[in-house]
């Protein structure tokens, strides 16, 4: 029994979940600390989701931005690399999408790819930069892209200033043109025929109309899938996973490990930007605001990429995982008054699990030994 | 002119302390084989200890070394995490980068009504000559009238570097972070060492954040500790982790910030963008690691988990 | 030996267990004051392990340590040097950025008022060893820029300042010239005169009949047998070590080279801190020979490697295969052109530990058209290969394809990177230390692997640091001293001792 138990504790899959479990126990107890009752507080996080379609909605509309993030970082992580210029290059995927997307007059459907290669491009060289940085000069990306980061948030406020871009005493710059928008069904909801069907179906209505919903998510999803076949299927993955592994042995078998950096930044940049470019189309204002601190989506990149151990599919359940507690944390603070911080001890705490994880591999390892010595 | 560059100079000073508590964090942490991602979450706890005990003890310096308390304990999850369970000690950090504020904001909703603002100390962290400096119309003394943390600041400076370089303790730190199986045959306990470097570390990084809302501004916000951690690091890079470089790298970026100030005063000659200028101290650190980190190199050891029998 | 009088060590019934791994099972030893005891085995038999118990770096399952009598719970280091042993390692432990004093007062520091470095002080302790000793030293220098030979004659006074009496020594000659040796047996002689007690691990026999009075043999972790070393010949000591007949002699046809495939002209290659280290270095290579390159360990072999496989750049000279210039090109244009590298590190170099075995078989070859078709891998061309290569070359378990090569023993896993570099097909195959860490049946393998290939028309450059593996498999040997070839043998004209003396800089006299 022992000897079993010590197996499943090794599989990666069962850590991740003992991380969340224990996340979740230490969420009670703050819950607790704070005077609140954690079962009330769970279960309404749990309730307000599932029990109202409109919910279910937002938190979707929430977890596609961190779907692709978690990708960037995750892809990042793969060869070894600690991408927490998520942000930025989100930011600069969102800019790109956004002056392209309000300057270029282009027919529907195109107008929307368009956006989006050039948003995958921008920020693809803005992780690529990072990545250079760090082939050439040996700089660790994870300041460097700290401070992309910031010079990131700090070129987005100066674009909203500038005339053409920003609207004139506002916080926000142009939106994206409205063929762009990836809503659902967009046009249709408009129009007099789609305005009378809604009027007699309430709940297609409320989501139609009080929420965002867009096919970002489906994009996202398969995105992952796509990075995932990219991963474990394909030469450049092979490559990828090898230099992470170990470069030393990747370059004396003659891969090229600079090379590699680079093209890995770009395409982590690329997933981030893609994430701020759909943002902008499939999101209210569908432009720039004028921001004080990063929005998060990057940041939601790591915890989401950590979670899932760095696998893509994986990023997928992480990231609804983390929109669906987010959202529930805002609702339980709104109607129990609970703080909403709580939340994010408890990914704090997930996340930190993850890293012990090596903790449950001990502990599956003393397992097996009593087994060993009780047999001799 | 003299205006400026003395105004400069203070404010240099003054956004360069916190910084360097930080550094010499990084620093200590670093020479003993432990990468240390966590400094921002542990100046953020230590911000936010500080100007709470500061506020409900009106004594500015308990509140000081609260916040270095603070920072220390946050400081001990990293280590337990980092040396006995051996985990990649760059997601450990990250994950006190959450912690450290996911904490100070719940504990400041709790002790604040709700708020996540602190309300403002009652009194500061001393100036060197007092109030009668303060309100002299002597540029140069009110300068030089600066607040403790300065001075302290650089004396701890000079202590770090006895300490690494001059004395036993210093020896035995270093060797664990250039190689901790040498000092694990000549029976030093490199566990205990790391130990004690790690939450020296986060005492350091929490002063730092406690130097910021006991000193620079009064009180602590979401946005009081907001990349000064991951400068700090930076600082350290660049002054090949020793303090005296990480010292002068730290006032590179204070002098960084003094600009963005200054320049962005209605009164500077030239005009830039507010936006722009927020954007020099960052692009300053960037070109600075290009230019000056070439091939320095860390602690051999520095980010590898130590197994008994290597 | 007698029985009335104490040992200075005794270990009685030693078990130890990694996990399920059983390292030693009742292992028992007895060494006498004042001599010099060698422990022999083959690479992983346990006697590093055994030392590392009485040392104090690992605890006994089961067991007792005697010392002069007494029993003593060796839990740590400080222990054991609380009860005067020291322990050279195979790996030094040594901090390359401190200097030979900071190293060697390391943990027992001379101090003022605490806690303040006495270096002054400590100077004058260490130059007090040093000359009683004969324990040549520069007290200041860095131990990153000083000799492999003074690097271990610090790591001798580190455990002489701490007043040791019992005195480990772990493979003490493997980075030793044949003259160090000499002066290293000197050193211990002087140091059994004093009373002190040396215990050396080894498993060159002919070292044990040079130094040693007694010799205890261990075989897959069980005691075999205690000797009188003087009585017994280096045939019994190779037959007790690994318990059969041993073949010290590789079998194999003469060669017949044919046209030049590979050249170096006049190679000079600079290592990190801009030193020379391979100075105008010129060397041929035919079809179907072996050469080998003897030479001691820091002599320029990494360096040379390094050039070839384009890990590093050259400063001037030219490496070509075929007529075609390689230096400084990329490793990957060197593997393409048909030069192969078995490398000496193959956990850092030769192989992705955490990887499946399948997958570090096409470390060079994945984006091959036999692996892979517009990108994507073919999985099932991948599992063939394996298969085919498990059965060849009987890499155990069989099983292994897609469990992470990290779980393959050292033998097979050198067995995997073999196969790897030799399914390529070189032209040229480089075999740095290609038998690093294997045991004898494993050496035997590869000798004859490399023997074969050799015969199928291919040429081979062996890099070895064991002086007798050239020699048993070379056609041509090269001695490479100081970054230069400074002559050259064919195996039926090579004298050993003549060998010896060359890798350490001695002059070839002409005899008549």
């Amino acid at each position: 029994m022992k000897y079993k138990i010590a197996q499943l504790l090794n599989k990666a899959v069962t850590k991740i979940i003992l991380a969340i479990i224990l996340g979740f126990i230490v969420g009670a107890i703050v819950l607790a600390f704070a005077g609140f009752n954690p079962f009330d507080c769970y279960s309404m996080m749990i309730t307000s989701i599932f029990s109202s379609p409109l919910n279910m909605v937002q938190v979707m509309i929430l977890t596609m931005p961190n779907i692709l993030t978690g990708l960037s970082v995750a892809f990042a992580f793969k060869t070894g690399l600690f991408n927490i210029g998520a942000e930025g290059q989100y930011l600069v995927g969102a800019m790109a999408a956004v002056i392209i997307g309000s300057k270029l007059k282009l027919p529907p459907g195109i107008n929307i790819i368009v956006i989006m290669l050039v948003a995958i491009l921008a920020a693809g060289l803005y992780g690529a930069f990072a990545g250079y940085l760090k082939a050439k000069f040996g700089i660790h990306e994870v300041i460097t892209t700290i401070m992309l980061n910031w010079i990131a948030l700090y070129f987005n406020n100066y674009l909203i200033s500038v005339p053409g871009i920003g609207i004139k005493n506002t916080q926000y710059s142009v939106a994206i043109n409205h063929n762009a928008w990836t809503n659902i069904l967009v046009n249709w909801k408009d129009t007099p025929h789609g305005q009378a069907f809604l009027a007699s179906h309430q709940t297609l209505s409320t989501i139609l109309l009080a929420t965002d919903i867009n096919y970002g998510i489906i994009i996202a999803i398969a995105v992952a899938i796509l990075i995932w076949f990219i991963l474990y299927k394909t030469t450049f993955g092979y490559q990828v996973r090898a230099v992470g592994l170990n470069k030393d042995a990747a370059e004396f078998a003659g891969i090229g490990v600079k090379k590699n950096i680079i093209m890995t930044m770009f395409i982590a940049g690329g997933l981030a930007g893609l994430a701020g470019a759909l943002q902008m189309a499939g999101s209210l204002p569908h432009s720039l605001v004028t921001l004080a601190t990063a929005p998060g989506y990057g940041f939601n990149g790591i915890t989401v990429a950590l979670m899932a151990n760095s696998s893509p599919l994986g990023c997928i359940f992480t990231a609804l995982l983390l929109s669906g507690l987010q959202f529930g944390g805002s609702t339980i603070q709104m109607n129990l008054g609970a703080p909403s911080e709580v939340v994010n001890i408890m990914i704090g705490v997930i996340v930190f699990f993850v890293a012990v994880a090596s903790m449950f591999t001990m502990i599956s390892e003393k397992l097996k030994k009593r087994r060993v010595k009780n047999g001799h | 002119m003299g205006t400026s560059i003395l105004l400069a100079i203070s404010i240099t000073l003054m956004y360069s302390a916190p910084l360097m508590f930080a550094g010499l964090g990084g620093v200590i942490s670093e020479n003993a084989g432990v990468v240390n991602i966590g400094i921002e979450g542990m100046m953020t706890i230590g911000a936010f200890a500080g100007a709470a005990v500061g506020y409900f003890t009106g004594n500015p310096w308990l509140g000081f070394l609260a916040g270095g308390l603070a920072g220390g304990l946050l400081a001990l999850i990293h280590a337990i995490a980092c040396i006995s369970f051996r985990a990649d000690q760059t997601i450990s950090g990250v994950a006190i980068n959450f912690l450290g504020p996911g904490i100070a904001l719940f504990l400041g909703r709790k002790l604040f009504e709700g708020s996540t603002m602190t309300k403002p100390v009652p009194n500061q962290i001393p100036t060197l000559f007092g109030s009668y400096a303060t309100n002299s119309s002597n540029l140069l003394l009110k300068t030089l009238n600066v607040r403790l943390t300065i001075p302290i600041v650089f004396i701890l400076v000079f202590i770090m570097w006895f300490v690494l370089y001059k004395t036993s303790f210093g020896l035995r730190i270093r060797s664990v972070g250039e190689n901790p199986a040498a000092a694990d045959t000549l029976g030093i306990n490199v566990n205990k060492v790391k130990y004690l470097s790690v939450f020296t570390s986060g005492v350091l990084s929490g002063l730092g954040g406690a130097a910021m809302t006991l000193a620079v501004v009064n009180c602590f916000t979401q946005s009081t500790i907001s990349g000064q951690g991951f400068i700090a690091l930076a600082a350290v890079i660049f002054g090949k982790w020793k303090p005296q470089g990480t010292m002068a790298a730290c006032l590179l970026f204070g002098f960084a910030q003094a600009l963005v100030v200054i320049l962005g005063g209605s009164t500077s000659i030239i005009q830039i963008p507010p936006s722009i200028l927020s954007m020099l101290p960052y692009v300053l650190t960037l070109i600075i690691l290009v230019v000056f980190v070439g091939n320095s190199t860390a602690p051999k050891a520095d980010g590898i988990p130590y197994y008994k029998g290597q | 030996m007698e029985n009335q009088q104490q040992y200075a060590v005794e270990m009685k019934s030693i078990y130890k267990y990694f996990d399920d791994f059983c390292a030693l099972s009742s292992i028992d030893l007895k060494i006498d004051k004042g001599s010099i005891h060698a422990l022999l085995g083959e690479n992983g038999a346990g006697k590093t392990t055994l030392m590392n118990i009485l040392y104090g770096l690992y605890t006994p399952d089961s067991g007792e340590i005697l010392i002069n009598g007494v029993s003593v719970e060796m839990k740590n280091p400080n222990v054991a040097i609380e009860h005067k042993i020291g322990m050279v390692h195979q790996h030094f432990k040594l901090v390359g950025k401190f200097t030979v004093i900071e190293n060697i007062i390391l943990g027992k520091e001379v101090v003022k008022a605490g806690c303040i470095l006495d270096i002054a002080k400590a100077r004058r302790e260490v130059k007090k060893l040093s000359e009683i000793y004969g324990l040549n030293v520069d007290p200041d220098a860095k131990i990153e820029d000083i000799s492999v030979g003074m690097q271990q004659r610090v790591e001798i006074l580190k455990a002489l300042y701490r007043g040791v009496e019992i005195l480990i020594l772990d493979e003490p000659t493997a980075v030793l010239t044949p003259q160090e040796i000499e002066e290293l047996i000197k050193i211990m002689n002087n140091l059994t005169q004093d009373g002190k007690t040396i215990i050396i691990i080894t498993h060159k026999l002919k070292e044990i009949k040079k130094s040693s009075q007694y010799c205890t043999i261990i075989r897959r972790g069980k005691y075999i047998d205690t000797v009188d070393v003087k009585n017994t010949t280096t045939q019994e000591l190779a037959s007790m070590m690994v318990g059969r007949e041993v073949n010290l002699k590789v079998k194999k046809s003469k060669a017949k080279p044919e046209d030049i495939v590979f050249k170096i002209d006049n190679l000079i290659v600079e290592d990190s801190r801009q030193i020379e280290r391979v100075k105008n270095f010129s060397l041929e290579v035919r079809k179907g020979e072996i050469v080998g390159i003897a030479g001691i360990d820091g002599n320029g072999q990494k360096e040379l490697v390094e050039a070839i496989t384009c890990l590093k750049k050259v400063k001037s000279g030219k490496i070509s295969i075929n007529g075609v210039e390689l230096q400084n090109t990329s490793t990957h244009n060197v593997i393409e052109h048909g030069i192969c590298t078995i490398h000496e590190d193959r956990q850092k170099r030769g192989l992705i530990l955490d990887f499946p075995v399948k997958y570090n078989f096409i470390t060079e070859k994945y984006n091959k058209s036999r692996f892979s078709k517009h990108f994507v891998l073919n999985d099932k061309a991948i599992n063939k290969f394996t298969e085919d290569s498990i059965k060849e070359y009987d890499i155990r378990p069989e099983d292994c394809a897609s469990r992470p090569v990290s779980a393959l023993s050292g033998g097979n896993q050198q067995k995997v990177v073999i196969a790897r570099e030799l399914s390529n097909d070189p032209e040229l195959l480089v075999a740095f230390q290609p038998t690093r860490g294997l045991d004898v049946g494993a050496i035997e393998f590869v000798h004859s692997t490399l023997v074969k290939h050799r015969d199928s028309g291919h040429s081979i450059l062996l890099i070895s640091f064991e002086l007798d593996e050239i020699i048993n498999v070379a056609d041509r040997i090269c001695v490479l001293y100081d970054g230069q070839i400074v002559a050259e043998f064919l195996q039926s004209e090579a004298d050993e001792k003549l060998i010896g003396l060359l890798m350490a800089g001695g002059e070839k006299k002409n005899e008549i």
